[in-house]
């Protein structure tokens, strides 16, 4: 029986488990990812695109899934779960239950053979059900890790794909096994469910009605890859809608009929779906019925903007019913709240944005583990604002959606911060360094000596082309020294023979005429580097994905085109040289710019693992808006006793250095190398965190604020409440959305609707006969136990909450006594009066003014509302294009505390990745300058999108920093006087390619 | 012209558009053979001379390929594509080039369907077009 010692064990191998597996990976811990389907990918890989950038989701994903794949720290245990688990932090014996998928991965190709041979077919969950899948599947193509998995219940034992599969990879007789495994740590990342909206809901007549489905069903529709290769079609009669209705809140905020919380991401992915729809089909008519909007993160409401201009209807209701007319449309009856109206649209179809609910498995896995869910069947945390990832035992930490519902960035950020917090146990542990690279054979001064293996992929390519063909074509080009082919060359065995090939022909460049490098190139480069042979040396024809697969009715063709991509890679090895990966020290101090809560997060974290801190704040005591908050949403515990704790928790510190008052003067250099002007000090790191926070926007002019201290901002009220400074008043009235969702500032701040909330709820607290109003746009409380608040301050006597319009502002004049403010109740379609002793103005809030300085000193951009601008929206929010700085908390984007302090940790854990391996490495295939050519015209400058070129006045050329250089190649294709080339893809590179494909009688 | 059958040469950047490629593979999508592709790190590495050099060699259509606007692996690499095509296309259209015969389009690592759908568009296209001969001229 196999006995695993590893660090970490994570269960559940969605985006959030493989973002902390990689996390932890990368820091040299050994991470066990166990999922229970067959492929790791949870539910984003299901999806077409992603809100706010329509980013393909599974191109982004993908990447991420097969790193985690490669990445030796990572086991990937699938089709596997939890069954037992004892001991305690620092020390788990966990016992996996890894049930067999009677096909042996690593002899399984993924050709697919099998499954055209399967005579079983049984709905695809992958895809919701609407396709099929035969019994012995993978689950969708670009699955991770791509190998075959007979589902046993399904499987009628026939033995037809035994026989078909040319590798033997199939064996009925492999066994489900218990497997044991030591960890230090465990990371829940159970992710989600969405609510089946026919029990709960069955007014809408999902399962009843053809046409009606849930808002996954509708993912897979769009997605290009789906059942119907992205073209939206009613499944009655297979023919397009003209007009879809989207349901929102199908099972979430109602405590009667689903579940009393808000989903967090279905304003949103509706808004995606409706208006990916309207853009690929403008004839159509899309409609969405909502109750609030609740477009609250970044970009988001912009994107709600676009979304409305390409005529996605709105209306403001929750529909009561939808039932089917005679002639198979649907109708959906609700009350346009803004118009106070009740009526029934007509529509084809109709998507049900159904509830995030836990995973089914929830209840089961907290009972191994000995840890609590909440009320609902998610994880609960120690505590939901100040410890989030923290379960309630000690060693197992919670990422993502198993916690509450999120969207992609905030379970990402949370991953990593578990991943953060899962290293805590570990630290005494060795880590796994480097792992030892057998030396290289120095081939520069020899002359290329090319051997080619062109793959048969069992019948896959041989099936279709005349592999003799192929290998003629090339024998004869004096480079080549050596040809074969192989049934499939990736195989074992094949790996032998090209070992042994590479030895006795004294090879010195590899050709593999096969399938796809993005699938197999490594491994083919691994087997060189086991024989000494740089891994750059290595190119690959893919005649299989892009040849026999596409050409199978004309082989003749097939075999001409796969002669001549063979001819185009030998033409290309010809001029390859070896590469080598630059390697930098990085060592262990990390400047963090700003003391608020995320400030103080990172640098304890930071600390906590052993790494120096600077951490830097511009006012004169740490604690950041913490120190001018009353209470905290949605707990209500007091700020400033939490920023009291905080820095108390800073000062014992001993790694952690504070620099009050701070003026930062300049920053330079780039990782490993950072120098920073600090009150004049000069201050060397390696790393730099950015948690600057935001600011409330100029309040002066906005409803009388300036003219009379009465109208105050939320933040003034929050300390005019914890400084009980405030006269008793009757009438209290919240503005909320001051400067926000408007045409010069269109974004939502993300924190105000719940920060009046609950200065409401403070009010009527201290001042129980006072009334209270709040003006809203939208209610946007979307967070863990946020809407139940909502609910509460709802229920309450004397508060009353008002809708207002963008473009119909509430005016303010001073009166007699008292403020009077007259405003317009969307709802009621009424004026409405109140005299009030204050006005609150939930102002927007924007970036700190400091961005402006720092973005140019450190090379990053902010966006127009002076909030940074990430590496990238969905999967690197705490990330810069260039490595070495990264992003927290409010500085990101406003949020509220728990989420701070996961993006904080989440930040720290990025931080540490290249300072606990102590260096980072460029890449092989980067650009380089010709110093004798290049003539300062500083074009590639402007192009490179990781600030990885400067101008060397002295010399007044351009120099590129190794490490920075991602090898995009921009900079190599602008160039006026060809002084810069891409490794890899240098001029001469690629016209060779280009004259073996066209010229066929030249010598290449 | 029936029996011509248009060489052409297909970018494709590793992230996006190959692996649209690869994809249209796995789901057997039938298209012309007339495409061969090279593959560079991102499409903001072809340059105007990499498809003049294509022409001259007897190309008779040259595609670049990349990923959806905002996609890019390599943050904006694919804007600046677009403005170095637009251009040259002009510049090869002011020299008698047919603008049809250079074709710049977006196609995801999800989008299998696209990919075969754009390259048979193009093979169709150029077929069209004849033959553009440019080897035998510089000759």
């Amino acid at each position: 029986m196999i006995h695993m010692k590893k660090d970490v064990l994570i269960i559940g191998g969605g985006i959030s488990g493989v973002q902390a597996a990689l996390d932890l990976a990368d820091k040299g811990y050994e991470v066990v990812l166990v999922d229970k389907n067959p492929s790791i990918g949870g539910n984003m890989v299901k999806l077409d695109k992603t809100f706010p950038t329509n980013d393909c989701s599974i191109c982004i994903s993908a990447p991420k899934m097969v790193e985690a794949s490669r990445n030796e720290n990572i086991t990937l245990l699938t089709y596997s779960k939890v069954k037992k688990v004892l001991g305690s932090s620092g020390g788990f014996e966990v016992k996996i239950w890894k049930r067999t998928k009677y096909v042996d991965p690593d002899v399984c190709t993924g050709c697919g053979d099998c499954e055209q041979s399967c005579p079983v077919e049984v709905p695809s969950e992958f895809d919701e059900d609407i396709s099929n899948r035969k019994a012995i599947y993978v689950e969708y193509p670009q699955a991770v890790p791509l190998t075959y998995t007979i589902d046993y219940a399904n499987c009628v034992g026939c033995g037809a794909c035994e026989r078909v599969c040319d590798a033997g990879a199939i064996n009925f007789l492999e066994i489900s096994q218990e497997i044991p495994i030591e960890v230090g740590s465990i990371i829940v990342a159970t992710g989600f469910e969405m609510m089946q909206p026919d029990e709960w809901r069955e007014e809408y007549g999902y399962g009843k009605y053809d046409n009606v489905l849930t808002a996954m069903e509708y993912e897979r529709l769009l997605s290009a890859s789906g059942p119907t290769d992205g073209k939206v079609l009613k499944p009655s009669d297979g023919k397009p809608p003209e007009s879809v209705a989207w349901i929102q809140c199908v099972g979430s905020r109602c405590k009667q009929k689903g579940m009393p919380y808000c989903s967090r991401v279905c304003c949103m992915y509706a808004t995606k779906q409706a208006s990916i729809s309207k853009g690929e089909r403008p004839e159509l008519d899309t409609s969405i019925y909502y109750m609030d909007l609740r477009a609250y993160g970044k970009e988001f409401q912009q994107y709600f903007d676009k979304a409305k201009t390409k005529e996605v209807n709105y209306y403001r209701g929750r529909p009561s019913r939808i039932y089917q007319l005679h002639d198979g449309k649907l109708a959906v009856e609700y009350e346009d709240t803004e118009k106070g109206e009740v009526k029934t649209d007509i529509v084809d179809m109709a998507v049900l944005s159904s509830a995030i609910v836990p995973s089914t498995g929830n209840a089961k896995i907290a009972e191994i583990l000995g840890i609590e869910l909440d009320e609902y069947g998610f994880f609960e945390s120690k505590d939901m604002l100040t410890a989030p990832l923290d379960s309630t035992r000690e060693g197992i930490y919670l990422a993502g959606c198993a916690q509450s519902p999120k969207d992609i960035p905030d379970s990402v950020s949370q991953a990593s911060g578990a991943a953060a917090r899962a290293l805590m146990p570990l630290l005494k542990r060795e880590r796994k360094g480097r792992s030892k690279k057998k030396p290289q054979r120095d081939v520069s001064e020899e002359e290329p000596r090319i051997g080619v293996f062109v793959c048969h992929c069992g019948k896959n390519i041989a099936n279709y082309l005349d592999i003799e063909a192929v290998k003629e074509a090339v024998k004869d080009i004096p480079e080549v020294v050596y040809v074969d082919n192989s049934l499939f060359a990736c195989s074992e065995d094949a790996q032998v023979i090209i070992k042994k090939a590479i030895d006795e022909h004294k090879l010195n460049r590899l050709v593999v005429s096969a399938c796809s490098p993005r699938t197999h190139a490594p491994l083919f480069q691994d087997t060189m580097e086991e024989v000494g042979l740089n891994k750059y040396l290595f190119e690959m024809a893919n005649i299989r994905n892009q040849c026999s697969w596409v050409h199978s009715d004309d082989p003749e063709k097939a075999t001409e085109k796969a002669k001549l991509l063979t001819r185009m890679a030998v033409a290309k090895a010809k001029r390859l040289s070896a590469l080598t990966e630059e390697e930098i020290e990085v060592g262990g101090h990390t400047i963090v710019i700003g003391g608020g809560p995320a400030g103080m997060q990172t640098a304890l974290t930071l600390s906590r693992t052993g790494k120096k801190v600077t951490l830097v704040e511009k006012e004169g005591k740490l604690g950041g808006k913490l120190r001018r908050l009353n209470t905290i949403f949605p707990r209500d515990i007091d700020a400033r006793e939490f920023a009291d704790r905080m820095t108390h928790e800073v000062a014992d510190e001993k790694n952690i250095r504070v620099i009050l008052s701070a003026e930062i003067e300049s920053v330079d250099g780039y990782i490993g190398n950072y120098k920073a002007k600090i009150n004049g000090e000069d201050i060397e790191a390696d790393t730099i965190v950015l948690a600057t926070g935001f600011k409330e926007i100029e309040a002066k002019g906005w409803h009388g604020y300036g003219d009379d201290s009465r109208v105050m901002t939320q933040l003034e009220f929050d300390e005019a409440l914890a400084n009980n400074s405030l006269d008793k008043p009757e009438n209290v009235v919240f503005i909320n959305c001051v400067g926000a969702l408007e045409e010069e500032r269109p974004w939502c701040c993300r924190v105000g609707c719940g920060n009046s909330l609950k200065n409401a709820k403070e009010v009527k607290k201290r001042y129980p006969k006072a009334n209270v109003f709040i003006l809203y746009k939208d209610m946007r409380v979307f967070g863990k136990k946020e809407e139940e608040y909502y609910m509460d301050v709802e229920g309450e006597d004397g508060v009353v909450f008002l809708r207002y319009s963008t473009g119909q502002e509430p005016e303010v004049v001073k009166g007699k006594k008292k403020l009077e403010l007259k405003v317009h109740d969307n709802l009621l379609d009424e004026d409405i009066e109140i005299e009030a002793d204050y006005i609150v103005l939930a102002m927007q809030l924007e970036g700190d003014e400091s961005a402006g300085k720092l973005k140019k000193m450190l090379k990053i951009s902010s966006d127009p509302a002076g909030f940074y601008m990430e590496a990238h929206a969905k999967l690197r929010p705490l990330e810069f294009p260039s490595e070495g700085v990264y992003l927290a908390g409010g500085a990101h984007y406003p949020k509220n505390i728990s989420d701070t302090l996961a993006q904080a940790e989440g930040a720290a854990s990025k931080a540490l990745i290249p300072m606990m391996r102590g260096y980072t490495k460029s890449e092989g295939m980067i650009s380089v300058v010709d110093d004798e050519k290049c003539s300062g015209c500083k074009m590639c400058i402007s192009v490179c999108p990781y600030g990885a070129i400067d101008h060397d006045p002295e010399e007044g050329i351009a120099v590129i920093t190794d490490v920075l250089c991602k090898g995009c190649g921009s900079c190599a294709s602008v160039c006026p006087v060809g002084a810069i080339s891409q490794k890899g893809f240098e001029d001469d590179t690629l016209t060779a390619m280009i004259r073996a494909a066209l010229l066929e009688d030249e010598v290449i | 012209m029936a029996d011509f059958e248009p060489k052409i040469i297909v970018f494709l950047c590793n992230w996006c558009s190959y692996g649209g490629g690869d994809l249209a593979g796995v789901n057997r999508e039938q298209y012309p053979s007339n495409v061969l592709g090279i593959k560079v790190m991102c499409s903001s590495r072809v340059s105007p001379e990499h498809i003049m050099e294509s022409f001259v060699d007897g190309a008779d259509g040259v595609l670049v390929t990349g990923c959806h606007p905002g996609d890019c692996h390599y943050i904006d690499g694919n804007y600046k594509t677009i403005r170095k095509i637009d251009m040259f296309t002009k510049i090869l259209e002011d020299f008698g080039i047919d603008p049809k015969r250079i074709r710049l389009e977006w196609i995801s690592s999800a989008e299998g369907n696209k990919y075969a759908r754009v390259m048979t568009e193009m093979t169709e296209e150029i077929r069209e077009l004849g033959p553009l001969n440019l080897k035998d001229e510089v000759e």
